[in-house]
């Protein structure tokens, strides 16, 4: 970043200062609420794929779940009548920095029963990957391309996992995650020369392209088969 | 050549109608000739720069003549990056960057981050400060409907209405100005409190806005709920029922269009929600059209809070007195020792919030805006997610409208209510 002022932007660069996650449940407001009917729950039914369980600032429970099964849990607690976790109020992603595990965080709420319960996956830096749980609640679909976009991580199973913020053919990484500076990782220069010299492909997705297909010439040879519908051609 | 009849079905039932007003009847049905043109599909491009889109949204659309048979939405023009920039600031400097979201109803964005950081930090906030926020939330629900109904009666055709809920939120926008200095982009709340209390005079506008509110109200509602035209391009269009309403994420007024009587004020009641005494309307065929009904009748119950909160609008002090948190006043900072030391340090590094994370969702104009705030002791934020009812929304209209007509699809667009500076964040 040579380019960039010295001044002053050097402890942007560095981000702020982590944090340990791993810490046990919250100091500050967090006044110890009763045991959460769920969590019981799950332990008892998953055993030993349920982790450790924090209770946040006015009770709000979180629970770590094996990333590896969360399309299981998260199945059940939608689907078990007596759990009945019909809407997911939100799905996103935390980076805690120096190369710490990304947290992936469900936050559900069952309207039947008028709980709320915050589930957490862990996922090392090496392997950014979990089940995508797009076939259970259709708003994740739109949410895990947001993750996928802004912290890279993959989502197995989703249906259309493309960049949904950043441009598609975006170079500079995910700009979420903590090792990313706040600038961008190119230069100013190079983010311009790169915004101004896009092709058509920049603005079409694949699919896209199908439909408008390559546009119509009118004479000679080119200009039948274009006009010949597809299916017969 | 071909022909094909077309009936046009206008309202539900001959009874149906707003207040007992007729509604239209359905019309002769019409032969119309039907030229034979193939079975090519249309690649159609619709934004980033159109005003049907309501922002800066691009819609590209597969049509098969004038029937959509495929929506790809396209975001991320309006990108700013808050989430990363609010990383970098202390908790108090985040709040300039909510306003930015949603600029059609800021003060709800403002005060649910502050509500959110308060939950984190176990920060009380005096009763006063409590009912202030209420009414400002309520307000500036008004003035994201009533820009709404604004908006929606343009992409329908009329122009009237659009003027007559323009000229009431010009009246918001004065409210806004004589509190915060902004007329929209107010960044009126602190964490524990507000920028200020409000200024003199402030409640008594305030009371006769809401007083003058309902007359323009009826206006719209004589103007566009039982207008023939407006009831063709309305009902039964973009239909969702209401479990698929829960699936697909929808909130707020989207949601209980379709049946589902969810609000965060009844269920997660915040703020003594729920000692205030007001419904929240329900639609029924989740159809465009009660999407419409649904918000103004919103707009009608928000003045119902506002009155009553404005009833027991509390004295005492706006903000926490602690001095770990709010500023000291200007006169205790020039005369006292201490009260300098603590506006310099909250000043210069802010306030320290305890590790951990904390989630709060709010009813705002366009749905359950959640914000999810993660500290680590210092004094900014590890992660500051917003949950954006918008964002969610959006992501549906493909489904909304599939077989539905072009034009269906603006109203479609329109009935979502969508606004996005916050989609994009």
């Amino acid at each position: 970043m040579a380019e960039e002022s010295p001044s002053g932007l050097d402890a942007v660069e560095e981000g702020p200062s982590a944090s340990d996650p791993g810490g046990s449940a919250s100091a500050g407001a967090g006044t110890l609420a009763p045991e959460h009917p769920t969590v019981q729950a799950l332990r008892a039914r998953f055993g030993d794929a349920v982790g450790r369980q924090e209770v946040g600032s006015r009770g709000q429970h979180v629970v770590f779940v094996d990333p590896s099964r969360n399309r299981d849990i998260l199945e059940w607690l939608k689907e078990d009548p007596g759990q009945d976790y019909q809407f997911l109020s939100d799905l996103t992603a935390v980076d805690y920095g120096g190369g710490r595990p990304l947290h992936v965080v469900y936050q559900l709420f069952s309207m039947t029963h008028h709980r709320s319960l915050r589930v957490k996956c862990e996922l090392p830096v090496t392997a950014l990957e979990i089940d995508s749980v797009q076939p259970l609640w259709k708003t994740a679909d739109w949410l895990e391309r947001e993750v996928y976009d802004l912290f890279g991580i993959r989502f197995n199973g989703h249906p259309d996992l493309r960049r949904i913020l950043m441009p598609e053919n975006y170079a500079e990484g995910h700009p979420l995650r903590k090792d990313f500076p706040l600038r961008g990782r190119f230069s100013r220069a190079e983010q311009t020369r790169r915004a101004l010299s896009q092709e058509v492909a920049a603005f079409y997705i694949p699919e896209e392209m199908e439909i408008g297909r390559e546009p119509q010439l009118l004479d000679g040879e080119a200009g039948e088969a274009a006009l010949t519908p597809r299916d017969e051609a | 050549m071909p022909t094909k009849t077309v009936e046009f079905a206008v309202g539900r039932t001959p009874e149906m109608g707003v207040d007992s007003r007729p509604a239209y009847g359905p019309l002769a049905p019409i032969d119309v000739a039907e030229p034979d043109i193939g079975s090519e599909h249309m690649l159609i491009n619709i934004g980033p720069q159109h005003p049907a889109t309501h922002g800066v949204l691009r819609l590209v659309c597969e049509l098969d003549g004038e029937t959509v048979l495929r929506v790809i939405p396209h975001i991320g023009y309006l990108h700013s990056g808050f989430e990363k920039l609010g990383e970098y600031r202390s908790w108090n400097q985040v709040v300039p960057l909510t306003d930015r979201m949603d600029y059609l109803a800021p003060l709800i964005y403002n005060c649910a981050y502050v509500m959110s950081v308060e939950e984190l930090m176990g920060i009380e906030v005096t009763e006063r400060c409590k009912v202030v926020r209420v009414i400002l939330m309520e307000l500036d629900r008004i003035f994201g409907h009533l820009l709404f109904a604004g908006t929606w009666s343009i992409d329908v055709g009329a122009f009237t209405p659009f003027l007559y809920t323009f000229q009431e939120r010009e009246k918001i926008y004065s409210l806004h100005e004589s509190l915060t200095g902004a007329r929209i982009t107010t960044s009126a709340t602190r964490v524990g409190g507000m920028m200020a209390d409000l200024p003199e005079g402030w409640a008594e506008a305030c009371r006769k806005f809401v007083n003058e509110l309902p007359h323009t109200l009826d206006q719209v509602d004589y103007l566009l709920a039982s207008n023939g035209i407006h009831l063709g391009r309305t009902q039964n269009v973009g239909i969702i029922s209401g479990e698929d309403a829960i699936n697909y994420g929808f909130t707020g007024p989207n949601l209980r269009a379709s049946g589902v009587p969810y609000d965060v004020r009844k269920d997660k009641p915040y703020y003594d929600y729920e000692s205030y005494d007001f419904e929240v309307p329900i639609g029924e065929h989740g159809d465009c059209y009660d999407r419409f009904i649904v918000r103004l009748e919103e707009i009608r119950q928000s003045i119902r809070i506002i009155n009553q909160a404005l009833d027991r609008l509390p004295g005492g002090p706006i903000n926490v007195e602690d001095p770990r948190i709010s500023l000291p006043s200007k006169t205790d900072c020039m005369n006292d020792m201490e009260s300098m030391i603590h506006h310099f340090k909250l000043i210069t590094e802010g306030i320290h919030a305890p590790v951990g994370d904390s989630w709060f969702s709010v009813e705002a104009s366009k749905g359950e805006l959640g914000m999810y705030v993660v500290g680590d002791g210092g004094t900014n934020p590890v992660r500051w997610r917003v949950r954006p009812p918008s964002f969610v929304n959006l992501s549906v209209i493909p489904k909304l409208a599939e077989g539905h007509l072009m034009s269906d699809l603006i109203m479609i667009n329109a009935s979502l209510d969508i606004v996005l500076g916050e989609i994009d964040r």
